[in-house]
């Protein structure tokens, strides 16, 4: 029984060390519900998995040409967001694919092309990139080269994306700039279940071919009251969160609750109030809600997890001092991940975390006192 | 232990039906075809010689940016396309026009699209050879290579979801663009998803100048077809007739859900298109003489009909003038009328225009109030 003890103890302090040097950081964001449904009637509490899984069985209840497919889908996903549809559709229309990006998607555009809704599922955002070419030079191409007589509206490639905490650079990638880049393609990024309903539902009515990045950190953490009827949210208009005259707050994604929880720290701290805006679609973007706002405020913070070059703030960036100039009273801040690739260890140094962004702020706020 | 290599198995043979004379080898393995479509078949290549022919001078002119002829390769276009449905999608890459002749794009059609004037169906957004028609399921073309092989196995899911169907889709590709990603793709998800398509590979010796000894190393494109589970066949791609059979029995397999894999075996006479320089420099004058000479795929067919009766030297005379008549004068009507509205620019980006694209319009409009004369405007429509 002696070696029993002595084992114990050196186990003890063995958990001590593991405790201390490698605890598991808690996420950089608080989750904000949203306080308001966009439709009336009843809802459900759903996580943006269980939203996300809801939009997709509603659709392939009405459409019956709609299919779900990827790499796993048929056995629900690796984030459970097809999890029992294909038991409920049947194997011709929620299946798995063999493991080829370019292949998914050049096999949804032919779908799309044909007639048919094609719901495509990119198993991580980072390896969309060998389906690049499918959907930059002939997805977003498609309707433009052949005068409108094909095009592939009916296909909605989906995609987790974004920090999760652990995911290091193969797991954490946030390519809505690269995607930004290719007219034809819309780009939609929802902050929570709610909205990734609605997004999502109107990605696949739309008419033309949608990216539909799911901040993956939000599958589970993000919960609402989220109406159980179908319903869309329009493409191309951002949504003004909290309004203030001090200065514009602006992201997408899981970015908006860092930002959120920044607001309520500069009314907190610094008695100011921020107009925070989601901006929901990259591509279209609402220029016109943007500028109003910074036209308001006259100071404007973008943040973003995707690196800061050429990320998606320097469009935004660049279109708001050329429509705002006269109203800025400070040059227009982005707060982003650092130019490296995504880190592991690393991340809560790489994030735009809610001290970078109360940061920028702060010095936005006393940018004309310099 | 025993490693395989390529040479473990005898290479694949090459189905023909007829040989260089145009006579049947086998008569069991004659097609049944009706003489009228015989006779299309082989009028179509003609009308292709000529369009080829007439087409290339008027890009030496200057009348066309570019153009991409289609000899040798006749036989796979008129056989193939004489073997489908009208109700069969075709995805092409860019050396099929044979096969949309066939088909009932008109001379006119084709020869808007490569001036791109206001009646080209692209509207005059993409080069020429980049050809489509709706109604008459011809997925318009696009540049990169292979990319329509995984799209052609999607259409064709959607096809065979639908009941009772009895479409299937073709798609060509290059010995070249086999060599894509996307080539692999196609015939793992044809095979995997079981999809009604035939994946036809023109394999003609060369990718621009890349002879295929150094596209591949295996045996050709038809063993990959095999390794990945679809069913096979390897052509005598100048002979019009086995092209047909093969096309024909690949309908009916692929109709079952079977995908279908094709590897047609040929020669590319002409230089890949006008923008190649090379002058020929990259082969022997000797290899393109035997093959334009011995396996000329319109000669077979000609020598075929003549021994059935169905054709001869005064006939060919005639015909030969009507086709080269019709290219000529729909030069000239091509020549006189105008590229489409400037605006066609921006249109069709979306299905609707977004605000930032009517803003790019609008901006485009003001600039060209006051600098018009530094832009071609005679040559477009106006408002």
């Amino acid at each position: 029984m002696a070696g029993l003890g002595k084992k114990i103890s050196i186990l003890g302090n063995l958990v001590k060390y593991v405790n201390n040097g490698s605890k598991r950081l808690s996420s950089h964001f608080v989750y904000h519900p949203d306080n308001e449904a966009p439709v009336a009637g009843e809802t459900s509490k759903m996580n943006m998995m269980q939203a996300i899984n809801n939009a997709m069985d509603l659709t392939l209840k009405s459409d019956p040409t709609a299919v779900l497919f990827g790499e796993d889908v048929g056995f629900g996903g690796v984030f459970r967001c097809a999890l029992g549809l294909q038991e409920k559709y049947g194997k011709d229309r929620v299946f798995n694919t063999p493991l080829c990006e370019q292949g998914i998607a050049g096999f949804g555009i032919g779908l799309a092309t044909a007639g048919a809704t094609a719901i495509a599922e990119i198993q991580f955002a980072d390896y969309i990139f060998p389906a690049f070419d499918q959907l930059v030079n002939e997805a977003a191409k498609a309707r433009y080269r052949s005068a409108g007589q094909f095009a592939c509206g009916g296909l909605t490639v989906r995609a987790p994306c974004g920090a999760v905490g652990h995911g290091g650079l193969y797991h954490s990638q946030s390519p809505e700039a690269f995607f930004a880049h290719a007219a034809g393609l819309k780009v939609v990024v929802p902050r929570g279940p709610i909205a990734a309903k609605g997004l999502l539902l109107a990605c696949i009515q739309e008419q033309d071919p949608c990216i539909f990045l799911e901040p993956k950190i939000l599958y589970r953490s993000a919960a609402e009251e989220v109406p159980v009827d179908s319903y869309t949210l329009p493409l191309g208009k951002a949504q003004v969160l909290r309004e203030g005259d001090a200065a514009t707050l602006i992201a997408w994604g899981t970015q908006v609750h860092v930002l959120l929880e920044v607001a309520e720290m500069a009314e907190e701290r610094l008695g100011v109030r921020c107009d925070v805006i989601d901006l929901m679609s990259i591509l279209p973007w609402d220029v016109d809600t943007v500028c109003n706002s910074v036209k308001k405020t006259g100071r404007c913070l973008i943040a973003h997890e995707a690196p800061l070059t050429a990320g998606f703030g320097a469009e935004l960036a660049a279109t708001i001092q050329e429509e705002c100039f006269l109203h800025l009273e400070a040059p227009v801040a982005r707060a982003a991940g650092w130019d490296a690739p995504f880190p592991h260890v690393f991340e809560p140094f790489y994030l735009p975390d809610r001290w970078r962004c109360f940061d920028a702020l702060q010095r936005l706020l006393a940018y004309d006192q310099q | 232990m025993k490693f395989l290599n390529e040479q473990s198995y005898d290479p694949i043979p090459i189905y023909r039906v007829i040989d260089n004379k145009g006579q049947v080898i086998d008569r069991t393995e004659e097609p049944r075809i009706d003489n009228e479509t015989l006779l299309n078949m082989y009028k179509t290549m003609v009308q292709l010689n000529q369009m080829d022919e007439i087409l290339i001078e008027s890009q030496q002119q200057g009348r066309i940016s570019m153009y991409l002829t289609n000899y040798g390769e006749e036989g796979i276009q008129v056989g193939s396309g004489a073997a489908l449905l009208p109700r069969d999608m075709i995805f092409a890459q860019y050396r099929e026009l044979g096969v949309l002749l066939y088909r009932g794009m008109t001379v006119t059609e084709i020869i808007n699209q490569c001036y791109g004037n206001h009646e080209d169906r692209d509207k005059g957004r993409q080069i020429p050879m980049h050809f489509g028609n709706k109604e008459k399921n011809i997925v318009t073309a696009s540049s990169p290579l292979a990319t329509q092989m995984p799209q052609a196995v999607g259409a064709a899911y959607a096809f065979k979801r639908a009941p009772n169907n009895e479409r299937c889709v073709i798609c060509y590709f290059g010995d070249g663009a086999a060599s894509e990603g996307d080539a692999h793709a196609a015939f793992n998800f044809a095979a995997t998803l079981q999809c009604p398509v035939i994946l036809f590979c023109r394999n003609n010796g060369y990718a621009v100048w890349t002879p295929t000894n150094q596209q591949y190393r295996g045996d050709g494109i038809a063993a990959r077809g095999l390794a990945l589970g679809l069913h096979t066949i390897r052509v005598d791609g100048t002979d019009a007739l086995a092209v047909y059979r093969a096309v024909e029995r690949a309908r009916e397999i692929a109709i079952q859900n079977k995908p279908v894999l094709i590897e047609a075996m040929s020669y590319r006479v002409g230089l890949h298109s006008t923008a190649d320089f090379s002058n020929n420099a990259f082969r022997s004058v000797e290899e393109i003489q035997k093959w334009a000479q011995e396996e000329n795929p319109v000669e077979k067919l000609r020598l075929y009909l003549e021994g059935r009766g169905l054709w001869n030297s005064d006939i060919e005379k005639q015909f030969l003038k009507e086709a080269r008549d019709i290219v000529l004068r729909t030069i000239q009507e091509a020549d006189q009328k105008k590229k489409a509205h400037w605006k066609e620019m921006l249109q069709d980006v979306y299905y609707v225009m977004p605000q930032h694209l009517q803003k790019q319009m609008n901006q485009m409009e003001k600039h060209l109030e006051k600098y018009k004369e530094h832009y071609p405007l005679d040559q477009f429509q106006s408002e």
